[in-house]
């Protein structure tokens, strides 16, 4: 138990978060008493909203870190859960689907988790791309309705590949087996989740200071030329900076960062694109009352997946 | 009845909430321990608990289901769950049309409806969905009498409409597995049979009170 107790530069990461936790949430307190105008007022209570949300997260992970693996894959299971939950929901299913969600929910997405706990890396890796492929279509066929079939079986495949799949391979990073770094995995899921997650804010931030020129309007009104660039370049700052708590040299931390980073930009993107497609507007309610999961992980879906296999390929012997 | 939640109840609740995520909106109302008839649409097995486990635990302590009685004797299983861990009214459904003539048939149908007035007592609250049988979560199903005569006989009590949405999806019928997905639940205005309103008007109002509390369209 709370064997991360034992790891001072982990604990240095968590003092850092909630260092810059404290100060959020002084910074949003202070904005809240100086806004004046309407428009402002509503901007400050959403980045209130989103500090006070960020708190509960982070004390969350950071206690299911320090119980050690169990407790992070607990984690990530039930993150997985919610933003398949999440993902079903919006994306119209038939009731010919019906057994085969059941089987994804309970059992492929269990399992996923369940072979990382015992280490079987072979079949962690084709779990979903190989044998969930094949029995999604087989499972939706047997239910003998063909109606959309090939859509169907596309978009329940898609969503247990971004919500259990490419998750899960944040807390795989707990299995890799990296020579010198033994028992400090820990501090590589948290700099992976740190980067990703401040790329996030960092390109909201320079995008509500500076943004002018959109990427992407239709797909994505929010995102602008100037925020990816500004946030981008300050979260590989900051990943580049955290180099001494990773088994990466400063120029290898700041190349991972940086493709951090981005991936988390293209994985924001792709998630927006399928609101778009499904019209989110809809079921838009069920989403702002749960605070919307699948909008915080979005970026690490994509990211993580690319993080786990490059560090498994340069530095695991 | 014995007073105070049965253990399985409460885990029945608890499991409901953390598959469906139900997220709860009083539009028209408050909670309350008042007495009162909560009507809903009937789209799964899940909408009782569902909606039991909205409400608050003193008030849940209170409320009892409206179940028909033809499905849930017919195996051990349903008769514990009913009888035992709800608490539920049981009623027979179109017991006044099996009868075989009009004197019979009202003779029956006062006699379902003192039933429930019994069942309600002085504090209960009552879970009743009016269309009868389970719908397929696109159309609301005509409205049986017995929600308009339980009116007239228990004025005091308070009818709450109320709509639960995307659980047919979740345990739809003539499914025992469910699967994980968000929904919602609105509870709506109270309303009241009007003096001298026909039947036919005060279910029609009652069925319109409910459908529009529906907050996303039809698929």
């Amino acid at each position: 138990m709370l064997q991360g107790f034992r790891d001072p530069k982990l604990m240095c990461l968590f003092g850092g978060v909630l260092f810059l936790l404290i100060v959020s949430s002084l910074v949003g307190r202070i904005l809240k008493s100086a806004s004046k105008t309407e428009a402002s007022r509503a901007t400050i209570d959403n980045l209130n909203a989103r500090i006070r949300a960020w708190w509960k997260m982070c004390l969350l992970f950071g206690f299911s870190l320090l119980v050690g693996r169990t407790g992070s894959l607990v984690m990530f299971g039930i993150i997985s859960f919610l933003a398949m939950r999440e993902y079903m929901t919006l994306v119209p299913t038939r009731r010919g689907d019906h057994r085969t969600l059941f089987w994804s929910f309970f059992v492929i997405m269990p399992l996923q988790y369940y072979l990382i706990g015992i280490q079987w890396y072979g079949l962690f890796a084709i779990m979903i791309p190989v044998l969930a492929f094949v029995f999604i279509p087989t499972s939706i066929a047997l239910s003998g309705d063909t109606e959309h079939f090939l859509e169907r079986a596309a978009k329940i495949q898609f969503g247990i590949m971004i919500c259990a799949y490419c998750l899960s391979h944040a807390p795989a990073l707990l299995l890799l087996d990296i020579p010198g770094f033994q028992g400090h995995d820990a501090r590589l899921l948290l700099y992976l989740v740190i980067v990703d997650q401040m790329s996030d804010v960092l390109q909201y931030v320079w995008g509500k200071l500076i943004g002018r020129h959109k990427i992407a309007w239709r797909v994505s009104p929010n995102k602008t030329w100037e925020g990816f660039v500004g946030g981008v370049l300050t979260a590989t700052a900051l990943g580049t900076a955290l180099w001494w708590a990773t088994p990466f040299t400063p120029a290898q931390s700041a190349a991972l960062s940086f493709t951090i980073c981005i991936l988390g930009f293209c994985g924001g993107l792709v998630m927006s694109a399928i609101k778009r497609d499904i019209g989110i507007k809809d079921f838009g309610v069920v989403i702002e009352g749960h605070g919307g999961i699948l909008d915080r992980i979005d970026s690490l879906c994509f990211a993580a997946p690319i993080f786990f296999h490059l560090v498994r390929y340069f530095f695991v012997p | 009845m014995s007073d105070g939640i049965h253990p399985i109840a409460s885990l029945l609740a608890a499991v409901a909430r953390g598959i469906t995520g139900v997220q709860v909106q009083w539009a028209g109302c408050q909670p309350d321990v008042k007495q009162r008839i909560y009507f809903a649409n009937h789209t799964s097995h899940l909408d009782f608990v569902v909606l039991w486990s909205a409400l608050p635990s003193e008030i849940r302590a209170l409320t009892r289901p409206v179940a028909a009685k033809d499905y849930w004797e017919e195996t051990p299983l349903r008769r514990y769950l009913t009888e035992k861990v709800f608490k539920a009214v049981l009623v027979e459904r179109g017991a006044t049309a099996k009868t075989k003539n009009h004197e019979e048939g009202h003779f029956v149908g006062r006699h379902l409806i003192e039933d429930l007035a019994v069942a309600l007592g002085k504090k209960n609250s009552l879970i009743l969905f009016p269309e009868g049988t389970r719908g397929d979560g696109k159309q609301l199903g005509e409205f049986r009498a017995g929600l308009y005569h339980l009116a007239l006989r228990r004025p005091d009590v308070e009818l709450v409409p109320a709509y639960l949405e995307n659980l047919n999806r979740i345990l739809p019928k003539g499914e025992f597995l469910m699967v994980p997905m968000l929904s919602l639940l609105t509870f709506g205005k109270p309303l009241q049979v009007e003096p001298h309103e026909e039947k036919e008007v005060f279910l029609g109002r009652a069925r319109e009170a409910v459908s529009s509390l529906r907050r996303i369209g039809p698929a």
